[in-house]
């Protein structure tokens, strides 16, 4: 039963994503960690560190597309999701700095210290232990995402009413993490970091080794992603995507399938988070902003959308030019990306991986008009 | 020796002269004798003196005093005459206490200083309360009642009294006899004078009042306690009363800004159906639009800096309508149809309007003045309203009336809301529908272009402006119900109201969390919002 379901997930180009990225995962750290700093092939650490927040941002993408792209749900509160699993790891690695604080204080964090707290609040418990902590990183997203759409599918909201509210979802929670009194270090988050299982956070090697769980962590969504989108779910997920209202009164209980897809798509969205936090080393409540979330949603629309690799590439290759551009040409970035928005729109409503898709399809059609007998062979 | 004499014999004469001043008051309207006395005797005499002072009413007599309070008056050794010095160096600089006509300089050994002891500087502090209370400037008088109000000083009773019998204007008065009301109170007067006072404490109705008859009833007994407890239950309810109209007034204020935000958006969003997400940056180019006009008029024309605002207004239209114009036709008009990719164009427009007006006028906050009309706060009861706040509801209401006269009479409005429901029998009876979007879009980006104007008066005018106001007016627009102007001024108004009571519950942060969480629930409940237009036309 459940090799089928595997099985139908691996194509050619499932394999060349794997592929593709465990070249890099494992490319990136040989060239780290095996050659001396001067050595002209030495990949730095910082360079590790950007490339693992960049799957991060892959990860999410996939997530976004898996809803955006399939079942035709626009969030513009997956930034949301992708936070909240953050500030799930962020939980655990503050607990982690122990009595090496500024104030020494063996259990509270800092803010807390400085806040005069005397104990710690009970929705800090258990965040000590690094599989509670990624437990909830999963958990939490999945679990305000299946409220949310609970209410919101059950209730037929579509369309730009969902994206509105989704957005109204995060905006609320960004204005709820600035508080100080909610316990997650307000406005200036939670920073400081210093280890993870033990490893000390700083080190090569623990860059490393997030930096390829960030890959794993990829490549296993992405082959849970493909799976469910060529299942018989996947075709269902389709059909409400491009006809709600006929594949309801073919009997499907459409807002079951929303909602099952939805709650996936936030849960990879989280681990995205909590991924992303030990690599940039802060988790703060900008992370919830609306403009994060839509930003997102363009990676999505410039890779392909429903492509899921497209979302993956697009996510590295917008991320890859707002770091060129926010370095060399500050000024310029945000007519770039405002640029990219209207252009990907108007002229590349397919994506990247969609205009190549075109081309290869012409392509082939103009071989096959060449050569009739070829088609007898595909077909 | 014989100096010794001289002194003794001067002493002894201005004694006796001292003594009789106050009771006789033989120089009642000789001032400066009755100042030049003050050198003389003990501190009981000075004491003397300065309430006969305080009782010529007469406020010339109040810079003499105040030095002697602060320990600048002198008596000049030679002459007697009192003088008011200021140091300078090894002189004194010499002032006249009645005519202040300065009298040169003199060394400082030539003086003796007039002393003073805590008893009579608390003499000069009602003394000259007492006089204040004669000022001719009516807002002297009433500092100087409120001051009594809050000292609650039984011995300023008679002063009251006498200041009451000249007192002309009815404010002062009022307050005159609210603060002696409460020197009765602490006075030692009969019960039925107290209960008096009482009744006029509770019409004062104010904070201050509570407290002070709270504070009465501890040490009052029987009627009297009874008399004043009830009094100050009254007040508290006078009290919860105007808070709730302030708090009203604040909600309405909020939701006068909303509604500006939002109405423009209720054109594009609402009647179009395009997701503008560039329409908060509308908002901003209209602020921007101000600033540019009164940088303009402060250089070229400072006399009409009353009217900038008036001048902006359809600069702001113009400006902000021609780039919603241009938005339309250049990219909206090829996404109609698909709501999620104008979404998504509209707010890339958004980002480079954001870093257009950046790069051209940085990313600080633009000063924006506020004419002197606008200036100023007026007081109803307990309540005070801002003329700023005042003017832009105002404005909001008439911005939303004119729009939907428009909308209902005009034959623009016809076309364009024969276009929203079917354009394709629109196009069929002859009506330009691509004319139509274009103008549609920019008169909703336009109004938003005004909003900014009035917006400029109260918020920031940066890059950002835009930015804080496009998920509230969103909020509103769905909350109201899409493609309904009422709704969209009810929504704004319940949003303003409910927004201001939940923060003093809440917090304001998380007042305005709690009605973003309910707008969503709200939405799940009725998506179409609180007045949403029936029949086929809504669903496509």
């Amino acid at each position: 039963m459940m090799t089928p379901f595997i099985q139908r997930a691996l194509g050619p180009r499932t394999y060349i994503f794997i592929a593709v990225v465990a070249a890099i995962v494992i490319g990136v750290g040989v060239l780290n960690l095996a050659f001396p700093e001067d050595h002209v092939l030495h990949v730095s650490t910082y360079i590790v560190s950007l490339l693992g927040k960049y799957l991060c941002y892959a990860l999410l993408a996939l997530s976004i597309d898996l809803v955006w792209g399939f079942c035709g749900v626009l969030s513009l509160g997956h930034g949301a999701f992708f936070a909240l699993g953050g500030y799930a790891m962020g939980m655990y690695l503050m607990r982690q700095i122990g009595s090496r604080g500024v104030y020494g204080h063996p259990e509270l964090p800092d803010f807390m210290v400085f806040l005069n707290w005397q104990e710690l609040p009970w929705y800090w418990y258990g965040f000590d232990q690094f599989w509670f902590a990624a437990l909830m990183a999963v958990l939490v997203p999945g679990l305000l995402a299946f409220a949310f759409g609970w209410f919101a599918f059950r209730s037929r909201v579509t369309g730009v009413y969902l994206s509105i509210i989704t957005q109204a979802m995060t905006f609320a929670l960004l204005l709820a993490f600035f508080r100080n009194d909610m316990g997650f270090g307000g406005n200036n988050g939670l920073t400081d970091f210093k280890e993870i299982l033990g490893f000390d956070i700083q080190t090569d090697i623990t860059r490393f080794g997030l930096f390829a769980a960030s890959g794993l962590a990829l490549i296993f969504s992405f082959l849970m992603a493909q799976a469910i989108v060529s299942s018989k779910l996947g075709k269902i997920l389709i059909a409400v995507r491009d006809a709600e209202s006929r594949t309801r009164f073919l009997g499907y209980k459409v807002e079951k399938y929303k909602l099952f897809v939805w709650t996936i798509s936030a849960m990879i969205a989280g681990v995205a988070g909590a991924l992303y936090v030990p690599q940039v080393g802060i988790i703060n409540p900008s992370e919830f902003s609306p403009a994060n979330s839509i930003e997102a949603v363009i990676w999505v629309a410039v890779g392909g959308r429903g492509t899921l690799i497209g979302a993956a590439l697009g996510a590295v290759l917008v991320n890859g030019a707002k770091t060129i551009l926010t370095g060399a040409l500050p000024e310029v970035w945000l007519f770039a990306l405002g640029a990219l928005f209207i252009a990907v729109t108007l002229f590349l409503p397919k994506g990247i991986l969609g205009l190549a898709n075109q081309l290869m399809v012409k392509h082939k059609a103009r071989e096959a008009i060449k050569t009739p007998a070829k088609i007898q062979e595909a077909d | 020796m014989t100096t010794l004499l001289r002194k003794a014999y001067f002493a002894i004469c201005f004694f006796i002269f001292t003594l009789i001043t106050p009771m006789t008051s033989p120089f009642a309207d000789d001032i400066d004798a009755q100042i030049n006395a003050l050198a003389q005797g003990g501190f009981s005499d000075r004491a003397k003196i300065i309430s006969a002072l305080a009782e010529t009413g007469d406020a010339r007599v109040a810079p003499a005093l105040d030095a002697l309070a602060n320990g600048l008056l002198y008596i000049q050794k030679l002459g007697g005459k009192v003088v008011i010095i200021e140091k300078a160096g090894s002189n004194y600089k010499l002032t006249d206490p009645i005519t202040l006509e300065p009298l040169g300089e003199e060394p400082k050994g030539a003086f003796n200083k007039i002393k003073v002891n805590n008893r009579l500087r608390r003499g000069v502090r009602d003394a000259l309360g007492g006089l204040r209370l004669r000022s001719k400037n009516p807002t002297d008088r009433l500092a100087a009642a409120e001051d009594v109000f809050k000292s609650r000083d039984p011995a300023a009773i008679p002063l009251l009294d006498a200041a009451l019998k000249t007192e002309q204007n009815a404010d002062v008065r009022k307050v005159m006899q609210q603060a002696r009301a409460t020197a009765v109170l602490f006075s030692n007067k009969e019960a039925s004078a107290k209960i008096d006072a009482i009744d006029v404490l509770t019409l004062r109705s104010g904070r201050d009042s509570r407290s002070i008859l709270l504070r009465f009833a501890k040490s009052a007994e029987g009627d009297l306690k009874q008399a004043a407890e009830k009094a100050a239950v009254t007040i508290e309810g006078a009290l919860a009363a105007w808070a709730t109209a302030q708090n009203i007034w604040y909600g309405l204020s909020l939701g006068s800004v909303l509604l500006l935000a939002a109405i423009g958006l209720a054109i594009t969003f609402g009647v179009m159906g395009v997701i503008n997400m560039a329409h908060g940056e509308m908002v901003m180019l209209g602020a921007y639009t101000t600033h540019v006009v009164q940088d303009v008029i402060s250089q070229s024309f400072p006399h009409m800096f009353e009217v900038s605002l008036l001048i902006s207004i359809p600069l702001a239209f113009i400006v902000a309508g021609g780039v919603g114009v241009a938005i339309e036709r250049g990219i909206i008009r090829y996404l109609y149809g698909r709501p999620l990719e104008t979404l998504l164009a509209t707010w890339g427009i958004s980002l480079a309007l954001q870093q257009t007006v950046r790069s051209i006028f940085g990313p600080t906050n633009q000063e924006v003045g506020t004419p002197e009309f606008m200036s100023g706060a007026f007081e109803i009861g307990q309540m005070a309203i801002t003329y700023n706040r005042l003017y832009i509801l105002v404005f909001a209401i008439i911005v939303l009336l004119t729009l939907m006269l428009l909308m209902k009479k005009t034959a623009f409005g016809l076309q364009m809301r024969a276009v929203t429901q079917n354009r394709g029998m629109a196009g069929a009876m002859g009506i330009r529908t691509d004319w139509v979007d274009a103008m549609t879009f920019g008169l909703g980006s336009g109004i938003a272009g005004i909003a900014g104007v009035a917006l400029s008066q109260i918020d920031n005018v940066s890059p950002n402006l835009g930015q804080s106001y496009i998920i509230d007016s969103f909020m509103v627009v769905v909350f109201g119900g899409v493609g309904n102007l009422w709704g969209t001024l009810v929504g704004a108004m319940t949003l303003g109201i409910a927004n201001k009571f939940l923060e003093p519950y809440a917090g304001a942060v998380l007042g305005k969390i709690v009605v973003l969480v309910f707008i969503i629930l709200f939405i799940q409940k009725k998506p179409r919002g609180m007045f949403a237009l029936k029949g086929r036309a809504v669903e496509s």
